[in-house]
């Protein structure tokens, strides 16, 4: 079976849709299918079309046009689309995740007054929190989701999402930040310091930080998180409406992965949480896949005949066609194809197995060939759209 | 240069998917085929390691692994945190902490650096109770290393008095003594690897204290031909000889070739990523190749392949 049969691309999905969020193991190429499907659907749909990427590779940013590192939203030029050979019947649009500025909005947007939100702004645990805090960045990136959805400037919003430990935090990334707001630690930290050992069941909890982290720095730990608190409200309510947008019909997931063996288990188990978070599994697009015609019947005999007999083959080419090759040197290059094939051929039923075992779960699969090029003008990310397309 | 193997405690690290799972398990192979008594230890418990070395799943209770000095563990925060505390509060084994380990998941996800610091807490205390000749960590992702090796010191930083002030110097001095520690950063020949790799590398001189020990190269994409022999393929694939070759094998040559043609370009577009990475390292850092592995499945035989690999990069 040729990867191309059994294909269907985005085109019909993403007619229909105004979020795509585009997930999967590290390292598959999120960011390129991400910039290549709205870059697609700009140019065959029209509408505003916007890519919201999250640190993505220099060359990349350039074709994009995304030179200068903002989170504002910057369209790409219709000239890149002209040099591609092609006319966008809509526009492209494309802004990059910046995590402190998003929290920083989210603060001024939740906090009581200007005094309490430049109070949260300049302590030194909030800024630990904005920059390092690993699981912010989930979050970030579906809050300004949210926030670009809500202003409603565009038809089409293609989400890629940031590297994190595992896809599945990404989505639990919004009920983590309500959990963390509605946490019984908060209100312990947030409790005033005479009231603490009032609270039986919390003593233990006072005695050990107190024991281990010295008073002074528990009370500096406590007037962030009194600040903190006072957005609570703000930031529950908002991780609320964050979670209902990814769980809209409007909203579909596309899975990224290549057809190695750990980013295809992890995909796997990704797809099979979609559903029972309330998530719509919309497409699975597999990357950087070995060509079909490595698996066709007798090819694998016929390499290792082409080792066997490279001696004997070498010498009648040299004397029948390839006059003044050296008869060694071409044994060797046969042999050299013979094996090579043999390699290539064994990887390329490796991947038709981890294929075999995907195609039992839901959805779209499209397929993209290993390219010759990275991606690195829009020429190459609509040749990348191209196989995703239809 | 410190050897790499001489080094106490190793932070595998890189872009994700680049393997740095199988080479952090080939690297303590390694280390414990020449005698060293070995730790490696996952810390996001995803499991590969375990596959790695098909010796079933790993947990905080570290496991001898492959006989007889090779051990792995997962790192578990939670864990790692009620062992600290039992330590730092002299209860005994079993005793009653449970109210604070409860809360931890909240602790973790709130205070920032809780959760880094209680687990490179746990690994430099294996290295300086001497438990291990040398502790190689299967760390995250080059996105969040940073945040994991500066913790101690922005903790330090936080914290004026007491005993975790000076637990987190004690760590700050393992981390910063480049005989003992080590980040070893994993890349495959791609565009983003490279660019995350080179960002790293920089990053880890900038904010951290940590040497950085090696860059291994993953999956490098054997080269077919040399130059001549290149002609010598390009005159194959002429019509006059593919059709011997053809008579020769009952049926078309073409694919073969052409597959061969796929390797030659797939190598090529990544040889241009390597020279990048090899032009910007600064000139004395060790980088050690390894190469893809045309194997049915990844597991025990894979990662001793692997560590033969890298002890013939090591020697050379």
């Amino acid at each position: 079976m040729s990867p191309r049969q059994a294909t269907r691309g985005l085109e019909a999905l993403l007619a229909a849709k105004e979020i795509a969020v585009v997930c999967g193991p590290g390292g598959v190429g999120k960011t390129s299918v991400a910039a290549a499907a709205a870059a697609m659907a700009a140019w065959h749909q029209g509408g505003k079309v916007l890519v919201l990427t999250v640190d993505p590779a220099r060359r990349l940013a350039d074709a994009l046009g995304l030179a200068n590192t903002t989170d504002l939203a910057q369209r790409v030029p219709e000239e890149a689309f002209r040099r591609a050979g092609a006319s966008p019947r809509g526009e492209l649009w494309a802004a990059m995740l910046d995590t402190k500025q998003s929290w920083d909005r989210l603060v001024a947007r939740h906090a009581p007054d200007a005094a309490t939100a430049s109070r949260i702004l300049a302590n030194p645990l909030y800024r630990n929190i904005s920059e390092r805090f690993v699981q912010s960045h989930d979050y970030m990136a579906v809050e300004r989701l949210y926030e670009l959805h809500s202003e409603g400037t565009y038809d089409l919003i293609v989400v890629d999402t940031p590297p994190t430990r595992s896809a599945v935090d990404f989505l639990l990334a919004p009920e983590r930040m309500a959990d963390f707001f509605t946490s019984r630690l908060l209100r312990l930290l947030a409790a005033p310091y005479r009231s603490r050992f009032v609270d039986v069941a919390a003593r233990p909890f006072y005695y050990v930080a107190d024991k281990v982290l010295g008073s002074q720095f528990l009370e500096d730990i406590t007037e962030f998180f009194i600040l903190f608190q006072t957005m609570s409200d703000g930031f529950v309510a908002r991780a609320q409406q964050v979670r209902r947008l990814l769980s809209d019909r409007r909203t579909t997931f596309l899975v990224v992965s290549t057809l190695e063996a750990a980013p295809v288990h992890e995909a796997e188990a990704f797809m099979r949480l979609l559903p029972v978070k309330g998530l719509n599994l919309g497409a699975l697009v597999l990357n950087r896949v070995l060509p079909g015609y490595l698996l066709a019947e007798g090819l694998e005999e016929r390499a290792g005949e082409l080792g066997n007999k490279a001696s004997e083959l070498a010498e009648r080419l040299c004397s029948e066609a390839m006059k003044g090759a050296e008869v060694s040197q071409v044994a060797r290059v046969l042999h050299e194809v013979g094996s090579n094939f043999s390699n290539i051929a064994l990887v390329a039923r490796r991947e038709a197995g981890q294929r075999a075992e995907l195609a039992s779960l839901p959805g779209t699969t499209s397929s993209v060939p290993e390219l010759e090029q990275d991606v690195h003008d829009l020429a190459g990310v609509l040749s990348l759209g191209r196989h995703i397309w239809s | 240069v410190v050897d790499l193997l001489d080094r106490k405690l190793l932070f595998v690290t890189g872009k994700g998917g680049v393997g740095k799972t199988t080479i952090a398990a080939a690297l303590g192979l390694l280390a414990a085929s020449k005698g060293k008594r070995t730790l490696v230890c996952e810390l996001d418990a995803k499991g590969d390691l375990a596959a790695s070395f098909e010796a079933g799943p790993t947990s905080f209770e570290q496991r001898l692994v492959v006989p007889p000095d090779l051990w792995a563990m997962s790192m578990d925060a939670e864990a790692s945190l009620r062992q600290y505390l039992a330590l730092q509060l002299r209860l005994g084994k079993g005793a009653h902490i449970g109210p604070i380990a409860r809360m931890f998941d909240f602790v973790a996800s709130a205070a920032p650096g809780v959760r880094e610091i209680v687990t490179v807490g746990k690994l430099c205390w294996e290295v300086r109770e001497r438990h291990y000749d040398m502790v190689v960590v299967d760390a995250v992702a080059s996105g969040h290393i940073i945040g994991q090796l500066a913790a101690p010191q922005a903790v330090n930083q936080l914290v004026h008095v007491g005993p975790v002030r000076q637990q987190t110097a004690e760590m700050m001095e393992i981390l910063s003594d480049k005989s003992v520690s080590g980040v070893l950063v994993v890349a495959t020949p791609e565009e983003m690897p490279v660019t995350e790799t080179l960002e790293l590398v920089g990053r880890l001189e900038a904010e951290t204290t940590v040497n950085l020990a090696a860059v291994v190269v993953n999956r490098v994409l054997p080269e077919l031909f040399s130059t001549r022999e290149e002609q010598v393929f390009e005159a194959l694939s002429e019509p006059t000889a593919m059709a011997i070759a053809d008579a020769e094998l009952g049926g078309p040559v073409q694919p073969l070739l052409e597959a061969a043609r796929l390797m030659v370009k797939m190598r090529r577009s990544r040889t241009t990523h390597l020279e990048r990475l090899r032009e910007q390292l600064s000139r004395g850092t060790p980088v050690l190749y390894v190469p893809y592995l045309f194997l049915r499945s990844y597991g025990l035989r894979a990662t001793h392949q692997i560590a033969a690999s890298l002890a013939a990069e090591l020697e050379s």
